[in-house]
């Protein structure tokens, strides 16, 4: 094929992607977006498999079909709660590829017109080395957060001392590195880029806290867009470069929304150590003395029931729990009594962008009748019942009210203004920034200790009773 | 006769086309090798082009990325992630040549790595959005 008509279908191929996340601006357009994905990809697919340089086959459809095999597989069976873990697991395999890539490309420069083995371009070897240590360091990110995620490793920001000056000294050694390369162009400093660069990705995610894994799933996947944007300067390929833009902007914007909904730099949350034992110096001191209204599943069905306005307020709780299927037969008993049941998703609930969305769509609630904090917020105070899933910081006042609370300033949903508030908690333990919410201790509140799924379905039976 | 003579004059005019298109041809190379000649010279002009077209979909991505609706957000990670394995183009080409060895073993993982993510990605994509359904 000759190299215009790949560059026009390499072309076609990129507004294939923008194409694809434009189609997400609404729910009704997205699946058609998708399809467009699918057809990027296989356009970009064929026509480097039709480029001159690319012979061999077998090699190339039995990786694909291992990969593809393996892929579908996990896809198909992979659980909705599970996707945080799923998409930086993802993640990492983009990073690992790039490094690959980059290898293959840095060994046997010839294949992609970059000259030969030691005498290749300045310019193509800055690119490579910044795309494989990008990708170095969101495979190793990636794979801290996938197991953070999984629970594999503790949630709890893993801090140790001269963590910072350790992670500086790597950038800096990285940086001489990279210059080193560009001079001598050895293949022992190529793979020493490969190594720092690992263990600076998995210094950088490890003290990073369980509940700040939005932001980092975001950045990472910013990283992963990045990456290929460097391989895709290295090869001189204009559609690795669009997509890695796509992508690297498309994470970037949803870390700088994940650190808004938090009222916190990003800078904060890549610091790490946020949340665990050690945050939240007023937290629960003044609480001992006061007494929580805890009730049974009846007496949240009969407040319910007698509400003409319900919103639910669902957290990662919920997820945890499992109980997204639950609520939504609780909410659907409560619809059919003629109640006005709504949902209210803050933009950092859960353990990934848009994580509530998702889990409240598989358990087939309308994407109608879930609201984003803005939309929803001021009707809290013409509410009777707020129903609290799982969730605890986001409603917490204190971020509104104490200035010497860690949340200060963070955007919460207002249940408090609601007449009656419902809180589903296994017990009083504080939430993810170790803040006690002095919600619980209200006139209005009423505590329900169980597991988020089982109290759902003790609502509904108490429902189906009378 | 007057088909001979015909064919005659047609299979001249042929020769002199196919004489031009060799000058044409020639030209063509001449031109191809003096562009090569001329990018050569301005050294990184590609670096420019490369950079420019960077800059244009950095800016392109960050227009329709503001658009997504919230509730897309998991979908919008799901998606971007299946095309960042675009990377796959990088990895083909190692993979490609004939021969085995070093680049092409990286070529290889690079491939299945890569055919994991697109195929795991843009399933995974589609089962959400299958979930997303209107009040009937």
């Amino acid at each position: 094929m000759n190299a215009d008509l790949a560059a026009l279908l390499y072309l076609v191929a990129s507004i294939c992607f923008i194409l694809a996340l434009r189609g997400l601006s609404h729910p009704t357009t997205s699946r058609a977006g998708n399809l467009y994905g699918m057809a990027g990809m296989a356009i970009a697919i064929l026509t480097t498999l039709a480029t001159p340089g690319v012979v061999s086959y077998s090699l190339i459809i039995v990786g694909m079909l291992i990969g593809g095999a393996i892929g579908t597989v996990i896809a198909l069976k992979i659980k909705m709660t599970a996707l945080p873990q799923l998409v930086a697991a993802f993640h990492s395999l983009v990073g690992l590829a790039a490094v690959f890539v980059a290898a293959a490309a840095f060994f046997r420069p010839e294949a992609y017109g970059l000259g030969v083995p030691g005498d290749i371009k300045v310019a193509s070897l800055i690119e490579m080395s910044l795309g494989v240590a990008i990708g170095a360091i969101t495979f190793t990110g990636s794979v801290v957060a996938f197991a953070k995620l999984q629970g594999l490793v503790t949630g709890k920001p893993l801090v140790f001392p001269m963590q910072h000056p350790l992670n500086a000294a790597l950038g800096i050694l990285l940086v001489v590195l990279i210059v080193l390369l560009c001079l001598d162009q050895s293949g022992l400093v190529f793979w020493l880029i490969v190594l720092v660069a690992l263990a600076l990705g998995l210094l950088l995610i490890l003290p990073i806290g369980g509940a700040d894994m939005p932001v980092v799933v975001s950045m990472l996947n910013s990283y992963s867009g990045w990456a290929a944007c460097g391989i895709g300067f290295t090869l001189q390929n204009n559609l690795l470069i669009i997509t890695g833009a796509l992508v690297g902007s498309s994470g970037a914007i949803l870390s700088y929304i994940m650190c808004k909904g938090m009222n916190r730099s990003i800078f904060n949350v890549i610091l790490g150590g946020f949340g665990g034992e050690t945050a939240g110096p007023a937290a629960g001191a003044d609480m001992g003395d006061k007494t929580v209204k805890s009730g049974a599943a009846a007496d949240a069905a009969f407040l319910m029931k007698n509400a003409s306005k319900v919103i639910i307020v669902p957290g990662y709780g919920m997820a945890v729990a499992q109980a997204q299927h639950a609520l939504r037969e609780m909410a659907d008993i409560l619809k059919k009594e003629g109640v006005d049941v709504r949902y209210a998703i803050h933009p950092v609930a859960g353990r990934m962008p848009g994580h509530m969305n998702v889990l409240l769509a598989e358990a087939n609630v309308p994407y109608d009748e879930v609201f984003e904090m803005d939309e929803i917020n001021r009707d809290f105070a013409a509410t009777d019942v707020a129903f609290v899933i799982g969730a605890n910081d986001i409603t917490n006042p204190a971020a509104k009210t104490d200035p010497a609370s860690p949340i200060y300033g963070m955007p919460i949903l207002d249940v408090d203004k609601s007449g009656t508030v419902l809180f589903i908690k296994r017990s009083m333990a504080s939430g993810y920034a170790g803040v006690q919410n002095e919600l619980f201790f209200r006139d209005n509140t009423m505590m329900l200790f169980d597991d988020a799924k089982k109290m759902c379905e003790h609502i509904v039976k108490a429902l189906e009773q009378d | 006769m007057a088909s001979e003579t015909f064919a005659e004059r047609a299979t001249e005019i042929a020769n002199e086309a196919s004489e031009l298109a060799k000058e044409v041809a020639s030209l063509a190379v001449e031109a191809s090798r003096l562009s090569a000649e001329a990018a050569g010279q301005s050294g990184d002009s590609t670096l420019v082009v490369g950079l420019t077209v960077f800059v244009l979909a950095v800016f392109v991505g960050y227009h329709v990325v503001w658009r997504v609706t919230p509730a897309l957000h998991s979908p919008l990670m799901a998606v971007t992630n299946a095309i960042s394995s675009v990377i796959i183009v990088g990895a083909l080409i190692a993979a490609g040549p004939a021969g085995f060895g070093f680049s092409e073993v990286m070529g290889f993982l690079a491939v299945i790595l890569a055919s994991v993510n697109i195929f795991g990605g843009f399933i995974v994509t589609q089962r959400m959005l299958s979930m997303f359904k209107k009040k009937k």
